[in-house]
């Protein structure tokens, strides 16, 4: 076979070699930088309040439920998708693992039912916004609105608008224990993001999620069955919003249907900030990680300063804009 | 290796339906181990969904494929690839996100239960790629990042990755320049001697010609003639197979010589940063300038400029004697300036609307009262310029969508006559245009001149420029390297000119 190298079929080199999937250095590195920014600001307005092991340890408590969601959702929009849904299944997950029913159950099993309780119904939630995605033909926007509407509706159907204690023990002794001093939570999420990285970056099904998210006709053509991998990606969202159904139960040792409200907007913007492009296609777990260090630690430098809400919601809209419109300036220098 | 006598992949009577309309009415191939089969056919004749039923990604309502003589069918696009016939698509089928050595794989990662093997599969892209003689394309180099022709060659080695024994190629020469296609057609000539059968599609007869060793014609869905000498058969009769018509000559003979009038567009020392500089021409009334080059010169982007949609950095266009405001193409269009596109469906048509309002687009002005549109007077205007260019299928509320290539294009001509526009700008106005619009196209294009109109062209394609224009500016690399009459040089001429410039380039960086 010939290998002649010929100069005029030289296809010229790019300013920065990629390697494929991962969102650039760079762009991690912004987000660092940006926390490390918010870090500094923090330590010089509130001092000891901030930089104590308590209050750090509060921040990773806070980031672990919307964490481990936005890995889930960091894998949806890659794959193309979006979900609006994910606070409705955190609370329906919650409130069904709380029943008496379920509770009369882990007293005989153990608390571990609860446990697969809430991870269950959340991955069926996933499941059937997949399934109406992909088979069904219903934009994801859409479908996954009317699980919201209706997961929510049904939570507050089965826990009649109460909230749910949870009297099993063991269970709130499990999650409440911290070995080594950090969180059984924490060690959770951080548990979640190490899978989540190794699916996205080095497993078929993450190859494949960023095919059907890049290039879906493509995806068909190569002979994946991107149907199929569409309801796998909405049901593994499912699953995690169980997991962070299960984390908000032993923070708050109840279910309630009013769990995870507004959940959704802190995720996608989680995602967003990090760099994992709305469009599809691409996608970063360690950058949602940052998006959501940088969520919640925002969050806590306003509560030490004791700003309002409010002034927290404002601020959160614009660091969304402004990270969005940093990643269009590096994507147009890219190409 | 001369084609062996039982054929490798046969297609009998092959019928596809879809809602509304008979994709294929009875198609029949033969396809030999070793041989390269070329496909021509208008667009709309079902080569498109051949090439899709093939890969497995329609199914056949009626009609039998047989493989190495034995009935076979295609459940999936996985089934196809499993038995050995890949294919390269048209419109390039990689996703942008994922590096060179994925989407070689995809689909057939290499991988040990669901995790993937990185380093066997880097290592064995770089070996596809070093066989393709593009061992510079790094496998860890992100798609989206390459040429279009950088693109081709990740399709080529995800085809080879497969092993196939039949590979088809759905128009693989239409974003590559010539120098690229030779090597395109080098890496055919190796599948060829190694026993791979090459099924390959283009609308260009001089490719066929040289690539090919044996043929068949599509129309209308059906086979109406397979298996001709891909060589020896005259173009005539093809062109007659192909569109039911006979085609006398290509280029309409110029009426004679272009009025002496004072020029009606101006282009004086017309620059863009880092794009082009120092393009100066004029253009006359009936006169057709011709913009010769490589992809990547610069016409486009020169083109585009003087429509104002680019702003320029320096220089300045005037139209009838007064000078057009920098980079608005509304003060182009009142100026009397039409442009036709380069990519005519994402640039030049509003695919889902009809095509009365495709054409009317333009002139809605002109038609409305205080904002007012006034539909009827639109739509009648709109039917008759669409009858005057002859656009078919002659129904004025169809969605664009759903015509032709050469229609739509028509389409976006008819747009500018309806405005009576003085220079018409043409960015490629046959890419994806089938031979038989094409020579349309052409006729239009001289009567347009012919009645006054200052038309200014774009095109790859050397001969078309040549026989279109009376006067040619040769492209290369952002200037103007030749300004002359079209018939004292030829296609060697325009090549070397531009090869001249690149091999000034080499010395000066040596």
């Amino acid at each position: 076979m010939t290998s002649v190298q010929d100069p005029s079929l030289t296809v010229p080199t790019p300013p920065k070699g990629d390697r494929g999937g991962n969102v650039s250095i760079a762009r991690n590195l912004g987000l660092v930088i940006a926390l490390v920014i918010l870090c500094v600001v923090a330590v010089a307005s509130a001092g000891d309040r901030f930089a104590s092991t308590d209050n750090v340890l509060t921040i990773l408590r806070y980031s672990a439920v919307v964490g481990v969601v936005s890995i889930g959702m960091t894998f949806v929009i890659t794959g193309g998708g979006i979900d609006l849904s994910v606070g409705a299944i955190v609370a329906l997950a919650s409130v069904w693992a709380t029943t008496t029913g379920t509770q009369a159950m882990a007293d005989n099993i153990g608390w571990i039912a609860m446990v697969f309780s809430a991870v269950l119904v959340g991955t069926a939630c996933g499941a059937i916004n997949g399934l109406l995605i992909a088979y069904g033909k219903i934009v994801p926007f859409i479908a996954t609105l009317a699980m919201l509407a209706s997961a929510r509706g049904l939570a507050e159907l089965i826990a009649d608008r109460k909230t749910q204690i949870i009297r099993n023990q063991g269970f709130t002794d499990f999650f409440g224990a911290e070995p080594l001093g950090i969180p059984v939570i924490v060690i959770i999420f951080a548990v979640v993001v190490v899978a989540g990285w190794f699916l996205l970056n080095r497993t078929t099904f993450g190859r494949r999620t960023f095919a059907v998210g890049g290039n879906p006709e493509a995806a068909r053509l190569a002979g994946i069955k991107v149907q199929r991998h569409t309801v796998y990606l909405y049901a593994l969202l499912g699953m995690t919003c169980g997991i962070a159904a299960v984390m908000l139960m032993s923070r708050t040792t109840t279910g309630s249907s009013t769990h995870g409200t507004g959940l959704e907007l802190d995720v996608i913007a989680a995602v967003v900030i990090g760099g994992t492009l709305l469009s599809g296609g691409r996608g970063t777990v360690i950058g949602t990680l940052f998006g959501v260090l940088i969520l919640t630690t925002l969050s806590n430098v306003f509560t030490l300063n004791n700003l309002s809400t409010s002034t927290q919601a404002v601020a959160k809209g614009v660091i969304i804009v402004v990270a969005v419109l940093l990643q269009q300036r590096i994507a147009n220098r890219k190409t | 290796m001369p084609p062996t006598a039982r054929p490798l992949l046969e297609m009998r009577g092959i019928v596809k339906e879809f809602p509304g309309v008979r994709a294929l009415d009875g198609v029949d191939l033969v396809v030999r181990a070793g041989e390269v089969h070329c496909l021509l056919g208008q667009n709309g004749a079902g080569k498109s969904t051949l090439i899709k039923v093939l890969a497995g990604a329609h199914g056949v309502d009626e009609g039998t494929i047989l493989w190495d003589g034995e009935p076979i069918v295609f459940a999936d696009p996985q089934a196809a690839l499993a038995t050995g016939i890949a294919t390269i698509y048209q419109e390039l089928d990689l996703v942008d996100g994922l590096s060179v050595a994925d989407n070689v794989f995809l689909g057939h990662e290499r991988a040990r239960g669901g995790i993937t093997r990185d380093a066997d599969m880097n290592r064995r892209a770089r070996e596809l790629l070093a066989t393709l003689g593009h061992s510079e394309i790094r496998p860890t180099r992100e798609v989206g990042s390459l040429s279009a022709a950088g693109k081709q060659i990740v399709s080529m080695a995800r085809a080879l990755s497969r092993q196939a024994r039949v590979i088809v190629m759905d128009e693989p020469s239409a974003v590559l320049d010539p120098d690229e296609v030779d090597g395109l057609f080098r890496v055919v000539d190796d599948l060829r001697a190694s026993g791979t059968a090459i099924i390959y599609i283009s609308h260009r007869l001089e490719e066929i010609r040289r690539i090919g060793d044996r043929l068949t014609v599509l129309k209308d869905g059906a086979t109406v003639a397979g298996d001709l000498s891909a060589k020896d058969t005259p173009t005539s009769e093809l062109i007659t197979l192909m569109t039911g018509r006979t085609v006398s000559s290509v280029f309409p003979r110029r009426s004679g010589s272009v009025p002496d009038a004072p020029p009606l567009l101006s282009v004086d020392s017309l620059g863009r940063t880092g794009e082009f500089a120092d393009v100066s021409f004029d253009l006359r009334p009936g006169e057709i300038v011709g913009l010769a080059g490589l992809v990547g010169a610069g016409r486009s982007e020169i083109v585009e400029t003087i429509y104002g949609a680019r702003r320029a950095s320096s220089g300045t266009v005037t139209v009838d004697g007064r000078q057009l405001r920098n980079g608005s193409v509304d003060a182009a269009v009142k100026a009397g300036l039409g442009l036709c596109p380069e990519e005519r469906k994402s640039q030049g048509l509003i695919l889902d609307d009809a095509v009365y309002r495709n054409i009317s687009l333009a002139s809605i002005d002109r038609f409305a009262r205080y904002g007012v549109s006034g539909e009827a007077a639109e739509r009648s205007a709109a039917h008759e310029a669409a009858r005057s260019v002859d656009v078919r299928p002659d129904a004025p509320d169809r969605i664009i969508r759903t015509l032709s290539g050469g229609n739509q294009q028509k389409a976006v001509l008819a747009r500018w006559l309806l405005r009576s526009c003085k220079v018409l700008l043409l960015d490629e106005p046959t890419r994806g245009v089938d031979v038989g619009a094409r020579a349309e196209i052409y006729t239009l294009i001289r009567q347009l001149a012919d009645s006054g109109v200052a038309l200014l062209i774009v095109s790859s394609d050397i001969e078309e420029v040549l026989g279109l224009s009376d006067r040619i500016l040769v492209i290369a690399d952002g200037s103007v390297v030749h300004d002359g009459p079209s018939d004292a040089i030829d296609a060697g001429g325009v090549l070397d000119r531009i090869l001249a410039t690149h091999d000034h380039q080499k010395e000066d960086v040596a």
